[in-house]
């Protein structure tokens, strides 16, 4: 797949909770504060993402820390420059929105 | 006093649905889930509406197991690939899938666990009819029955992927 198609919403997601390094069930709240519990991401539906996610270099696992059994997780080098590509695209994507609905008042 | 009880029921592959529909009303009706075994379930009483519970394919992962238990679900046990979990009420909402893909996801894994078994009772029931055994009916119709339930697994997927079209 290209790395330039649409991003899910959960990927969105996941990858923006990520700019800090999160466990999975850190990576369910902050998605859901920042959608203001519009999204919420199931578990199963996250543990496949981390791991589509890991294998194609956007996020990587942090070893873990003594005592510590939760995974966490960081966004890449890579990981971070898709989502500013995605940034940019949904910025397009609502602006021309929006411009199409004030000018299409006349309907 | 723990009360407990135990229900012989089974549902066929494509059903999993109606199953974890079937749980979660035992639930309401003050019944959790608490092991699960060959077409058997063994509830214990709660209060009503304790728990909601949630069954997927998902073949042996310890580290899964350690994730949804990370997230607040319980793990129930197990029964060949199936994995049954319950979540407390009052600890929110419960779902293991929030969006397509990953149900398109889920009907692929199931749909090729099906595929390898029937695959193999088709190769095994052809080697036997023609062997000594005569019983290679038996693998013919196990194939048959693998079959159809692939074919109603993956009209599930056809739904889902035709909704993809317009959205995640």
């Amino acid at each position: 797949m290209p790395d330039f198609l649409a991003l899910t919403e959960s990927t969105y997601y996941i990858l923006l909770s990520l700019l800090k390094p999160q466990h999975g069930y850190g990576i369910m709240q902050k998605t859901e504060e920042m959608s203001h519990g519009r999204v919420r991401l199931a578990a199963g539906t996250l543990y496949g993402a981390l791991n589509t996610l890991c294998d194609k270099g956007w996020i990587l696992p942090l070893p873990g820390e003594d005592g510590s059994r939760r995974k966490e997780y960081k966004l890449t080098e890579k990981g971070k420059a898709v989502l500013i590509n995605e940034v940019k695209r949904l910025k397009e994507l609502a602006d021309n929105g929006e411009r199409a609905l004030g000018e299409g008042s006349t309907w | 006093m723990v009360s407990r009880k135990t229900i012989r029921k089974w549902f066929f592959i494509w059903d999993f649905e109606k199953e974890e529909v079937w749980l979660n009303e035992m639930a309401l009706n003050g019944w959790a889930l608490e092991s699960v075994g060959l077409c058997s379930y063994h509830f214990i009483k709660c209060e009503p509406g304790e728990y909601s519970v949630r069954l997927e394919m998902h073949p042996y992962d310890e580290a899964y197991i350690q994730f949804m238990q990370d997230t607040g679900a319980e793990y129930v046990g197990r029964m060949a690939m199936w994995v049954y979990f319950r979540k407390k009420t009052a600890d929110g909402p419960f779902d293991l899938f929030s969006d397509i893909d990953s149900r398109i996801a889920h009907l692929d894994k199931i749909g090729k666990v099906l595929s390898a078994i029937g695959g193999a009772n088709l190769l095994i029931g052809i080697a036997n009819t023609f062997g000594p055994a005569r019983l290679g009916w038996v693998n013919l119709l196990c194939a048959t029955l693998l079959m159809y339930a692939l074919g109603r697994i993956h009209g599930k997927k056809e739904a889902l992927e035709k909704e993809r079209l317009l959205h995640e």
